[in-house]
């Protein structure tokens, strides 16, 4: 199931809407997320460009799964704005999960932007074969 | 007292970001196939930096190059699956891109620098030196 080689169209970054409103008004986006499951584990891929390994959070709670990941927007301190086509922001983001897990194997990677999250499946909520006699 | 909050600031600079969103700084200049990656320019003292997003795209993957005051950026983003998987969610996409944009000022080609890292591209396009605004002593 690779990418197939057609052009790349810019996919707008949407602005977080959650139930609950910060305190501070700046904004949050949605990282673009893909999230598969293969037979032990649910896979979690984000994208989240200039985001440092440090500046990432993850954790579930009541089986919802929670990701904030912060820029260092100090980057761009000596920087005056010309001309812009997206905007900047912290992301944030959270999934209720259907499936039990293994909170003690959760693996994290983060690589050109983008943060790869392995849950591994808690060993009741994987399928067991049922030999029949 | 009021401390300086640093998301206070970060709203301001999202502000700022929105009011560059219909500059026409760039002009009609704008060519190549299509609008990705997205870009902010900037100006860092003289010099003009342009920052893209492209996460899940490698370094090895990218081809950046400057001919007089064009900028291309070109490369394929991959996103792949593994075998025998069920997808639940997919947002993000693959594909190739090829985008090229001219600058309103002279930069100076030989001493364009790129830097890739977590996701976001930067182009450091120091200023031709015979573009840069001269004072002029008032005698």
């Amino acid at each position: 199931m690779a990418a197939s080689s057609q052009a790349l169209e810019v996919q707008e970054k949407k602005e977080l809407q959650s139930r609950e409103e910060k305190t501070v008004p700046a904004r949050y986006y949605m990282p673009n997320t893909d999230i598969y499951e293969t037979d032990d584990a649910l896979v979690v891929v984000m994208e989240v460009p200039g985001v440092e390994k440090k500046d990432i959070a993850v954790n579930i709670e009541d089986d919802v799964l929670k990701v904030e990941a912060q820029i260092d927007y100090g980057k761009y301190q000596d920087f005056d704005p010309l001309y812009s086509e997206y905007n900047v922001g912290h992301f944030a983001r959270a999934f209720t999960l259907s499936n039990k897990i293994d909170q003690q194997a959760i693996t994290a990677q983060l690589e050109d932007g983008v943060l790869t999250l392995t849950l591994r499946k808690a060993a009741e909520a994987k399928p067991r074969r049922i030999a029949i006699n | 007292m009021l401390l300086s909050d640093p998301f206070d600031a970060l709203f301001q600079f999202q502000r700022a970001l929105d009011a560059f969103r219909t500059s026409d700084w760039l002009g009609t200049s704008l060519s190549g196939s299509g609008g990705y990656p997205p870009l902010n320019v900037f100006r860092k003292g003289d010099d003009i930096v342009v920052i893209t997003e492209v996460p899940g795209v490698r370094k090895s993957d990218i081809n950046v190059q400057v001919k007089g005051n064009t900028l291309r950026i070109a490369g394929t983003k991959t996103v792949l699956y593994g075998e025998n998987v069920s997808v639940h969610r997919r947002e993000r996409r693959g594909g190739t891109f090829d985008r090229a944009i001219t600058l309103p000022v002279e930069i100076d080609a030989a001493a364009v620098k790129a830097e890739c890292r977590d996701g976001i591209l930067a182009l450091y396009l120091p200023r031709a030196e015979r573009d840069k605004p001269r004072s002029i002593s008032i005698s």
